[in-house]
C-alpha cells in the first residue's frame, strides 16, 4: 500500500504538448484510470480524459499506456513495471483535441456509410429463427466496444493516413457481423471490396492484439471477407458464370 | 456576454442511453425534425453497462408467463406504489420492443429451438430476460445507435444541457455546451425530452458513471416540473468491494440467476433467513428444493419447484448481505461471497458470464471459475424521477417529457432486474411518439434572450472567481455525506444532519473556482454537474426524512414497517419559487382486473 509512482502524461493541445511529470501516491489494486482521476483531483483538474464505465465496458478510456494502446479502466498499476515512469499518452492515429482526449469522430462517418441491417422475411409463425451456433459467430463482432484501438494501431490508418480509402479494422469488424448476420438480407460485398478497402489490409494482425475484448479481427472477420471478396470478383468459374448468365 | 449559436428543432432529446435513442428515432420517424444531444459519444451511455438482460414477456422459455404475470411481479417488487398504467403499459409492449430490437439486427441468446433465449432474475416469477451473455445493454445501444445513425436526426456528440428555459407556462429551449471547445448553443424547440438517467453520482459507493449527476431531474424542477418518489433508491446487491478503486462495479444479477449463491464468511448459505413474510410462498424453503430449481433450469426444463432465495428482490438482498455485514460475518474486504465456481462449469461460467469472468481477472486478478467473488450493495439507480403521464411522458410543464430513468412511476418503490431495459425501450418510444404528437399543434418558441444571458453568466463565473473551492474536492465530500447519512439504512436524526449539511454545500458549490480554458475541461464540467447533484440530494434527502415507513429501496431503522397510510400516496417535490415543496398525492384507483392481479400477489 501506499507506493510511489512516477507517471508523464500527455498535456497539450492542437497546438503541440509534452508530457508532464507527475510523482504520487497509489494504492494496491488501482488501475491507470484512478491515477488519472488522481491526478485530476489533486494536481491538475483541468486534465482532459474521456471515460465512462470504468469497467471495459464503454471503450472510452482509451489510451496508449507505455506506448502501448490500451483501456486506461482496465490495466493495472501493478501489471506495469514501477521502476521507470509510466507513460499515458493519446491515441495517435486521431486528431489532438486536449491532452489524453482525440476527435474519433470519422469513426462515426465511416459508420454512416455502411448499409443499415436488412432483415429478411420473417418464418410463416412471425418469428425469426436463428440457433445458437449461427448467433455465436456474429455475437463475437458485437462485443466490439468502440473504442478504437484497433483503428489506432492499424499501420494503413496509422502511418499510411487511408482514411479515404480504408474503413480500418473497426469496420471491417461491423461489415463481417452484417456479412455473416443469419438474418440479414443486403449484399455489401462491392462495399467491401470498393469503399471499405478490405484490400488495403496486409494481415499484421496488430488491431487483434490490442483488442480489448479479444475479437479475432483478422482471422474472423477481415480474412472471410477478403475470401468472400475473392470469390465474388476473382473467381475465375464465378466470372465466367457471370458472363453466360449475363449479370 | 458570451456568444451562442442558435438550433431551431421540433423535438430536442436529451441523453442518448436506451431512451433517448428510442425516443429520437421514434420522434424522427413520426416527421419531427429531431436533434439529440448527449454528454459523452454516441454508444458510451450508462446503458452500455447494463448486463443481464430486458424483461419481456415473451414466453420462450416457459409458457405460463404473461402480460399479467409480468404486470403482478412488477407492482409486488414495487411494493405497490407503482403507477398502475405504466406498470400495464410496459408489460403489454415490451416484447414487441424487444422484437423490434431483432427487426433491427440485434442478436439475443437463442433457445433450442431458434427463438430468443430467456434468463431468470431477481423478483421475476418466471425466466424473463432477453439477454445476450451478460452484455445486454451492449447490444441494444449498439442496435438503437445504428439504427438511429441512418434516421434524420442530428447527433450532437460531448454536448452538455446545462439550463433549460420556459416561455410562460411551456418549454422554450435549452443551453448547451461542446465539451470540444466550451462553446454554447441554444437550441429552440417546442419540445424536449430528457432521458439523462439517473443520480448516482452524489454516492460514494456506485455502479453509475460520471454522467449520472441528475441533470435531468435537476433541469425539469428548476423549470417547475414535480419530481416524484425521490426517496426511493435502488442499492444493487452485488458490487466490487475489492479492489477499492473499483468498489461498486456492478455484478450482474445475472450471475444469482445462472444459480450463483450468497455465502457469508462461516460458509453459510445465509438469504433462507431473511425471506420477507409476503414472499414466503414464492421461494424455496430449502437448500435442496433451491438446487432443484437450478438443475432444472439449467436442464432447459420448465421449474417444478420455488426459486433460490438469491433470487429475491434488490432491496431484500442488500439488506441481507448489510445485516450479515455488520453481524461480524463478512468477508475479509467488508462484503459477502458470491459463488458461481463450484455451481457451474468453467465452461458454463465463460459463456454465459464472460464480461464478468474478464473484469474479476483483470481487476481483482480473481478467476470467478475457480474461487468466489466478494461482493457488496453499490449505488445503482433511482426509481424516483420527473413526474410523468403514463401514456404519452409529458411532465407537468407543456412540452417537457421524460423516459427512462430520469422519469418516475413504473418501479414504484423498488425496480425488478431487467425491467429497466424494457423500460427505457416501452416508454422511450412513447416519449418520442409523444412529443412528435404535440409538436404538432404547438408554435415555435424562442428561449428568453435576458434568461440565457442570466445562465451564461452562471456557467462562466466559476472561471473568473480566485480563490474559491476545487469541483473535486466538493464532490469527494458530497458523496461521503451522502453515502453516510441518506444511505442504504436511514434514520431522522441522520437525514436532518444531511440537510444541514447540504445547506452547507449550496454556498459552496455556487463558490467554485475552476482553472483552464473552457476547451475540454473536465473541472468546469463537474462544477457545472454539482448544481445537479446538489438539487437532486436535497429532493432525495426532503422526501427520505418525510416518509416514516420502511418500503422498497427506502429504508428508515426508527420506522421498520410498511405504513397503510403511504401506501395510498405518493410523494410529489414540487418548485414553489425556488423552494422544494413536499405533497402527497393520492394514487389514481386501479382498474378492478388489474386489482384482482395483484391482490393474488
Amino acid at each position: 500500500m501506499g507506493n510511489i509512482v512516477q507517471m508523464k502524461v500527455y498535456r497539450g493541445d492542437k497546438s503541440g504538448g509534452s508530457l508532464r511529470d507527475y510523482s504520487l501516491e497509489i494504492d494496491e489494486g488501482m488501475v491507470v484510470l484512478d491515477v488519472v482521476h488522481k491526478i485530476q483531483a489533486e494536481h491538475s483538474p483541468d486534465l482532459a480524459c474521456r471515460w465512462n464505465c470504468k469497467a471495459g465496458k464503454c471503450g472510452s478510456c482509451s489510451a496508449e499506456i507505455n506506448g502501448k494502446p490500451s483501456l486506461m479502466c482496465m490495466t493495472r498499476m501493478d501489471s506495469l513495471p514501477q521502476d521507470r515512469p509510466i507513460t499515458v499518452e493519446p491515441i495517435r492515429t486521431f486528431p489532438m483535441i486536449r491532452d489524453l482526449v482525440t476527435d474519433v469522430s470519422w469513426n462515426y462517418e465511416v459508420n454512416k456509410r455502411i448499409p443499415a441491417f436488412t432483415p429478411k422475411p420473417k418464418n410463416p409463425d412471425g418469428t425469426w429463427r436463428m440457433y445458437q451456433y449461427e448467433a455465436d459467430r456474429v455475437q463475437e463482432f458485437r462485443k466490439c466496444i468502440e473504442c478504437y484501438l484497433c483503428q489506432n494501431t492499424c499501420h494503413v490508418l496509422r502511418n499510411h493516413d487511408k482514411h479515404d480509402e480504408f474503413f480500418g479494422p473497426r469496420f471491417m469488424v461491423r461489415l463481417a457481423m452484417l456479412e455473416m448476420h443469419p438474418l440479414d438480407a443486403a449484399d455489401r460485398l462491392k462495399l467491401v471490396k470498393e469503399a471499405a478497402g478490405v484490400g488495403f489490409c496486409n494481415i499484421t494482425k496488430c488491431c487483434t492484439e490490442v483488442c480489448p475484448e479479444e475479437i479475432h479481427i483478422t482471422d474472423n472477420a477481415i480474412i472471410p471477407l477478403k475470401e468472400r471478396v475473392a470469390d465474388e470478383f476473382y473467381d475465375p468459374i464465378r466470372r465466367l458464370f457471370r458472363v453466360f448468365a449475363g449479370k | 456576454m458570451a456568444d451562442y449559436t442558435p438550433h431551431q428543432f421540433d423535438v430536442l432529446v436529451i441523453g442518448a442511453g436506451g431512451a433517448g435513442l428510442r425516443a429520437a428515432i421514434e420522434a424522427a420517424a413520426l416527421g419531427a425534425k429531431t436533434a439529440i444531444v448527449m454528454k459523452s459519444l454516441l454508444g458510451k451511455a450508462h446503458t452500455v453497462m447494463a448486463e443481464g438482460g430486458a424483461a419481456a414477456a415473451m414466453r420462450n422459455a416457459d409458457p405460463r408467463d404473461s402480460w399479467q404475470t409480468h404486470f403482478r411481479d412488477t407492482m409486488k417488487g414495487g411494493k405497490l406504489l407503482n403507477q398502475w398504467r405504466m406498470a400495464q403499459l410496459h408489460a403489454q409492449e415490451a416484447p414487441d420492443r424487444i422484437w423490434e430490437l431483432e427487426e433491427w439486427g440485434a442478436v439475443f441468446d437463442r433457445t433450442t429451438d431458434g427463438l430468443i433465449m430467456q434468463r431468470n432474475f431477481g423478483g421475476h416469477t418466471y425466466p424473463r430476460l432477453a439477454h445476450v451473455g451478460d452484455r445486454t445493454g451492449l447490444e441494444i445501444i449498439r442496435t438503437l445507435q445504428d439504427k438511429l445513425i441512418h434516421m434524420p436526426v442530428d447527433v450532437f456528440m460531448e454536448t452538455t444541457v446545462t439550463h433549460l428555459f420556459k416561455t410562460g407556462d411551456t418549454i422554450g429551449g435549452a443551453l448547451t455546451y461542446r465539451r470540444e471547445d466550451g462553446s454554447f448553443q441554444l437550441f429552440n424547440a417546442k419540445a424536449v425530452i430528457l432521458a439523462t438517467g439517473g443520480i448516482g453520482k452524489s454516492f460514494k459507493i456506485t455502479s453509475n458513471s460520471w454522467e449520472y449527476s441528475g441533470d435531468g431531474q435537476a433541469l425539469a424542477w428548476s423549470v417547475g416540473a414535480d419530481l416524484m418518489d425521490m426517496e426511493f433508491l435502488q442499492f444493487h446487491p452485488t458490487g466490487m468491494v475489492w479492489p477499492l478503486s473499483v468498489r461498486g462495479t456492478l455484478i450482474t444479477e445475472g450471475v444469482r440467476g445462472e444459480g450463483g449463491v450468497l455465502r457469508n464468511s462461516t460458509g453459510e448459505r445465509f438469504m433462507f433467513s431473511y425471506i420477507p413474510e409476503a414472499f414466503k410462498n414464492d421461494v424455496a424453503s430449502t437448500e435442496q428444493e433451491a438446487n432443484q430449481w437450478v438443475q432444472e433450469v439449467i436442464a432447459g426444463k420448465q421449474a417444478t419447484v420455488r426459486r433460490p432465495p438469491e433470487l429475491l428482490t434488490r432491496d431484500v438482498v442488500a439488506r441481507a448481505i448489510n445485516s450479515e455485514v455488520r453481524a461480524g460475518r463478512g468477508s475479509p474486504h467488508g462484503g459477502v461471497f458470491l459463488d458461481i465456481a463450484t455451481r457451474r462449469t468453467a465452461d458454463e461460467i465463460k459463456r454465459k458470464l464472460p464480461s464478468m469472468y474478464h473484469q474479476f481477472k483483470k481487476l481483482a486478478n480473481v478467476d470467478i471459475t475457480k474461487e468466489p467473488m466478494e461482493v457488496g450493495p453499490t449505488c445503482h439507480y433511482a426509481m424516483g424521477g420527473v413526474r410523468v403521464d403514463g401514456e404519452t411522458e409529458m411532465s407537468s410543464v407543456k412540452g417537457l417529457f421524460a423516459a427512462g430513468e430520469v422519469a418516475a412511476g413504473l418501479h414504484g418503490a423498488n425496480r425488478l432486474g431487467g425491467n429497466s431495459l424494457s423500460d427505457l425501450l416501452v416508454f422511450g418510444r412513447r416519449a418520442g411518439a409523444g412529443a412528435a404528437d404535440y409538436v404538432k399543434q404547438a408554435s415555435a418558441v424562442k428561449a428568453d434572450a435576458s434568461a440565457v444571458d442570466r445562465a451564461l453568466a452562471e456557467n462562466l463565473a466559476c472561471f473568473e472567481r480566485k480563490g474559491g473551492e476545487n469541483p473535486y474536492a466538493v464532490h469527494r465530500e458530497l458523496q461521503e455525506m451522502m453515502q453516510t447519512y441518506v444511505g442504504i439504512i436511514r434514520t431522522d436524526a441522520d437525514l436532518r444532519h444531511a440537510l444541514a449539511e447540504l445547506d452547507k454545500f449550496e454556498p459552496r458549490v455556487k463558490q467554485l473556482s475552476v482553472t483552464g480554458s473552457r476547451a475540454y475541461n473536465p473541472g468546469w464540467h463537474l462544477a457545472m454537474d454539482l448544481r445537479s447533484m446538489l438539487t437532486c440530494s436535497r429532493a432525495l434527502t426532503l422526501a427520505a426524512l418525510e416518509r416514516c415507513e420502511s418500503r422498497g429501496g427506502h429504508t428508515r431503522s426508527d420506522f421498520p414497517d410498511y405504513d397503510k397510510e403511504w401506501a395510498k400516496v405518493n410523494q410529489v417535490v414540487k418548485n414553489e419559487n425556488g423552494v422544494m415543496k413536499l405533497e402527497r398525492v393520492v394514487r389514481p384507483p386501479i382498474p378492478d382486473e388489474l386489482k384482482q392481479l395483484v391482490e393474488e400477489a
